[in-house]
């Protein structure tokens, strides 16, 4: 297929996943702010910007409605929720006749309904209403496209992206030195809270939530999980295996970040999380620049100039 | 709702009449207002001064009658054949300047005359694969041509839409007459491009190169690579080496063997028409003439939309093919010719005058309309340059009831049929555009002022229908066909462009993880500017006629 049209399905996938993880983490942390009246708020929002990848001016305090008018409606902020739906649909359009009615319907629906602003009250409400939206959109695909190239670099993206989506949000963990957020509120905000209760049948602890979010390669939502689907579809999208090695970078970057993972005992792992999740999404974005590189050449548009006469 | 006089309908309409007479004014409305919100949902709009519309389809069909279509159909074909002759001729061994039919200056005066297009020909010789020849009734009832379209003719897309939407929402209308299908055009455009696949090439990779999703027609160029089941592709997607076309896929370079292209001739290759330009391929102009890429329709045709050339098509006919013209020509006069220069300087207030390739309308003139200074003006302008203008009278189009504001009025129209020529025949889709001016008495119109477009039908003279009520709702057999053939054509939500994203990488440089971008056009504004540059042509014509479909 065109290398532009799959490059577009790569950030269809990675923009949907994007704005579903947003609004987790977003959701979570804004209810944690209102839990916790110790909180300093200017500088647990500026945590979560950073976490985000986003940097606040210096001058002003921030509190919950800045996070949301930053991180959720500002169409031209590039980590907001509004931005991700947006360039979904830009990318969806621009792959027309590839993705399907439906799916574009989805996309189209949730950019147009986009809101300005959240009232307070209502920002519950929104971010449920993001994640039903993406889910819808997933849903789509899931149900009724073929399991061709083009599939595999929608679920490419999303893979990556979520991936990188829970390596922010366990980073959150550690914003705050006293008071993140506790792991039961991690869990539920990634909807595992009930997956891991059935799996570790006990009182979550900060030993077995970490490494469910981590490793567990069951829950589709841990990283491990989804570094793994993530070298499915490369490898469904080159099947060639050599007799070496991998030859593939992007494969190679993901392998190495899944057994980095895989073969250290836990409690390294969690003695610098932030860290550690840092390094998680440096290698997610080495991968996708391989990816690009190799599925997705671009070429300098050349510039011509006509004779002076 | 129809005028009291209007007992005396014109034949093809009769069968019509009781389905619509039944109807009151509102559920007519109803039924207006259901075909706009479909077409909104799906995206079937052009953009309004910022505002998304759905494209204008009125509720009442055109219907064309058998006998009347077969004249149309013949001297649309008769004309495609003789374009394509004379194409062939122009940028071959030029035998028509030769044998005097037509002064060697009138060609190499044509903007659209592309010397670098001499001597490039298809395998299968085609050089006219699709044509929109706009035709027109006049007063008294008579088919003419109005001008030739043998570049990029938009606005087939509609046509099928069109039909499916009426389709669906008033099928009532369907079961008094058989109405012959316009689903078929996608599979003979498909046809024609494999037949004009380059030599030895068993199964050609066909791609529709679009100038980008910026462009107003761009709903149409998804919508012909869908139900043709071939590549969209953009200009950056393709890049010429070895003399040779690719495109770049996920799989490495894939050879390209035909290419539907709608982007416009200065466009498609920066090394020999505009190099400022971003949408077409380095080298596709030499891989043509190396006979490894078909490039669909061939560069140049343009001369033969050259208005001027226009007026020499019937003499054009009857040198190439020996046969008289079946559709004759708006009359027009040719300025450069002096006696013809005296007489309409003399009746200035009387004609319409056109440049003969302005683009958007540009200094067309309605004599009847314009002030004493506009003439003057005007007519200084056509003693400087004789050659840029033809004068025309002011033909009446004919009317068709359409439902405005007040009810069921009648309002002028013309039509667009659309041919595909494959080398062994040429094919005239059933029907084409009709496209309708709105207000009242208006001659000239295009969407954004609120032109209209209507289903056109022609019916199958094969089969008798019964009687004149299609009341009773009898299983009918050409209702359910037509419903099945346009059920397949699948619509594409394509909506108003929106600017491009901010360069989403610009903010927050010192953070190492802000999030990932997808890459963003460096080029955007030329990039916008160039796609809708494509193919704007509205209102050029003569008789005012015109309404963009896009």
């Amino acid at each position: 297929m065109l290398s532009r049209i799959a490059e577009s399905l790569f950030w269809i996938g990675r923009y949907i996943e994007r704005s579903d993880g947003t609004a987790r983490i977003l959701d979570v942390h804004l209810q944690l702010l209102l839990e916790d009246p110790w909180i300093d708020e200017d500088s647990a929002c500026r945590a979560l910007m950073a976490v985000m990848g986003s940097e606040p001016n210096d001058d002003v305090s921030l509190g919950p409605q800045d996070v949301i008018a930053l991180l959720a409606v500002d169409p031209h902020h590039p980590a907001s929720i509004a931005h991700s739906v947006t360039a979904a649909r830009e990318n969806a359009r621009r792959a027309r006749e590839i993705v399907s009615t439906e799916l574009w319907e989805a996309i189209n629906h949730t950019n147009a309904r986009m809101p300005r602003h959240v009232a307070s009250d209502k920002t519950h409400e929104f971010f449920r209403w993001v994640r039903d939206r993406s889910a819808l959109a997933v849903g789509v695909v899931d149900s009724a496209s073929s399991r061709d190239e083009a599939w595999h670099f929608f679920s490419l993206g999303r893979a990556v992206e979520r991936a990188d989506m829970t390596a922010r949000l366990l980073a959150t963990r550690s914003l705050t030195e006293a008071s993140g957020p506790s792991w039961t509120t991690i869990l539920r905000s990634c909807g595992g809270y009930e997956a891991y209760l059935r799996s570790y049948r006990g009182v979550p602890s900060t030993l077995s939530a970490a490494e469910f979010l981590l490793l567990d390669r069951l829950f589709p939502r841990s990283i491990i999980s989804s570094v793994i689907r993530a070298e499915e579809s490369l490898r469904e999208i080159d099947p060639r295996a050599g007799r070496v090695g991998v030859t593939d970078q992007a494969q190679r970057l993901l392998g190495q970040i899944r057994s980095e993972l895989e073969y250290r005992p836990i409690g390294d792992i969690l003695h610098d999380l932030s860290g550690n999740m840092e390094r998680v999404q440096e290698f997610v974005s080495a991968a996708t620049d391989a990816i690009r590189q190799r599925y997705f050449p671009t070429s300098a548009v050349p510039v011509w100039i006509g004779e002076v006469s | 709702m129809f005028p009291s006089d209007s007992v005396s309908v014109r034949e093809p309409y009769r069968e019509l009449y009781p389905a619509l007479a039944r109807m009151t004014q509102d559920e007519l409305r109803g039924r207006t207002d259901a075909l706009a919100s479909s077409y909104l949902a799906q995206g079937v709009t052009f953009d309004f001064a910022g505002e998304e519309r759905p494209f204008p389809l009125d509720a009442v069909p055109r219907v064309i009658a058998a006998r009347e279509w077969n004249v149309v159909e013949a001297g649309v074909a008769q004309r495609v054949r003789a374009l394509e002759r004379f194409l062939g001729d122009v940028y071959g061994p030029q035998d028509c300047v030769r044998d005097g039919v037509i002064p060697a200056a009138l060609l190499s005066s044509s903007s659209h005359f592309h010397r670098q297009a001499a001597g490039i020909v298809a395998a299968n010789g085609v050089r006219i694969h699709v044509a929109g020849i706009d035709v027109i009734r006049d007063e008294v009832g008579d088919w003419r041509v109005l001008e030739d379209n043998v570049r990029v003719p938009s606005g087939v897309s509609y046509v099928i839409s069109n039909r499916r939407v009426m389709a669906q929402t008033l099928p009532e209308l369907f079961t008094s007459m058989r109405v012959r299908p316009v689903g078929d055009y996608p599979n003979r455009l498909l046809q024609a491009l494999r037949a004009s696949a380059p030599e030895g090439v068993d199964e050609p990779n066909i791609v529709v190169l679009t100038p980008g999703v910026y462009n107003s027609a761009y709903y149409e160029h998804t919508l012909l690579a869908r139900l043709m089941g071939v590549e969209l592709v953009e200009g950056r997607d393709l890049f010429c080496s070895g003399g040779r076309v690719w495109m770049r896929t996920t799989a490495g370079p894939t050879r390209v063997d035909v290419i539907y292209r709608r982007v416009d001739d200065e466009f498609l290759d920066p090394q020999q028409f505009r190099p400022d330009s971003v949408l077409g391929a380095p080298g596709l102009m030499l891989a043509a003439r190396l006979g490894h890429v078909t490039i669909a329709n061939a560069v140049g045709n343009g001369v033969a939309d050259d208005k001027l050339v226009y007026t020499y098509v019937p003499d054009l006919i009857r040198y190439y093919l020996g046969e008289e013209p079946i559709l004759p020509n708006v009359d027009t006069w040719r300025l450069e010719e002096p006696e013809a220069l005296a007489e309409v300087l003399d009746r200035l207030d009387q004609l319409v005058v056109k440049p003969v390739d302005g683009s958007g309308g540009k200094g067309l003139v309605v004599g009847p309309d314009a002030s004493r200074g506009e003439l003057a003006e005007l007519r200084a302008r056509l003693l400087a340059d004789p050659r840029g203008w033809i004068a025309q009278p002011v033909v009446q189009l004919s009317t068709l009831p359409t439902l405005v504001e007040d009810g069921m009025r009648p309002r002028h129209a013309d039509l667009r049929p659309f041919a595909v020529n494959d080398g062994e025949n040429v094919w005239v889709l059933p029907g084409g555009l009709t496209r309708v001016a709105l207000p009242e008495g208006q001659l000239v119109v295009n969407s954004s002022q609120g032109g209209g477009s209507k289903d056109t039908w022609v019916l199958d003279d094969s089969v008798t229908t019964g009687p004149v009520a299609g009341i009773v709702p009898s299983p009918n057999p050409s209702g359910a066909r037509v419903g099945s053939i346009v059920a397949d054509q699948a619509t594409a939500p394509v909506t108003a462009a929106i600017p491009l994203l901010g360069d989403g990488a610009a903010a927050s440089p010192h953070h190492r993880h802000r999030p990932e971008s997808s890459p963003q056009d460096e080029d955007a504004p030329v990039r916008q500017q160039q796609q809708q540059q494509q193919q704007q042509r509205p209102s050029r014509r003569p008789t005012r006629g015109e309404a963009e479909p896009c």
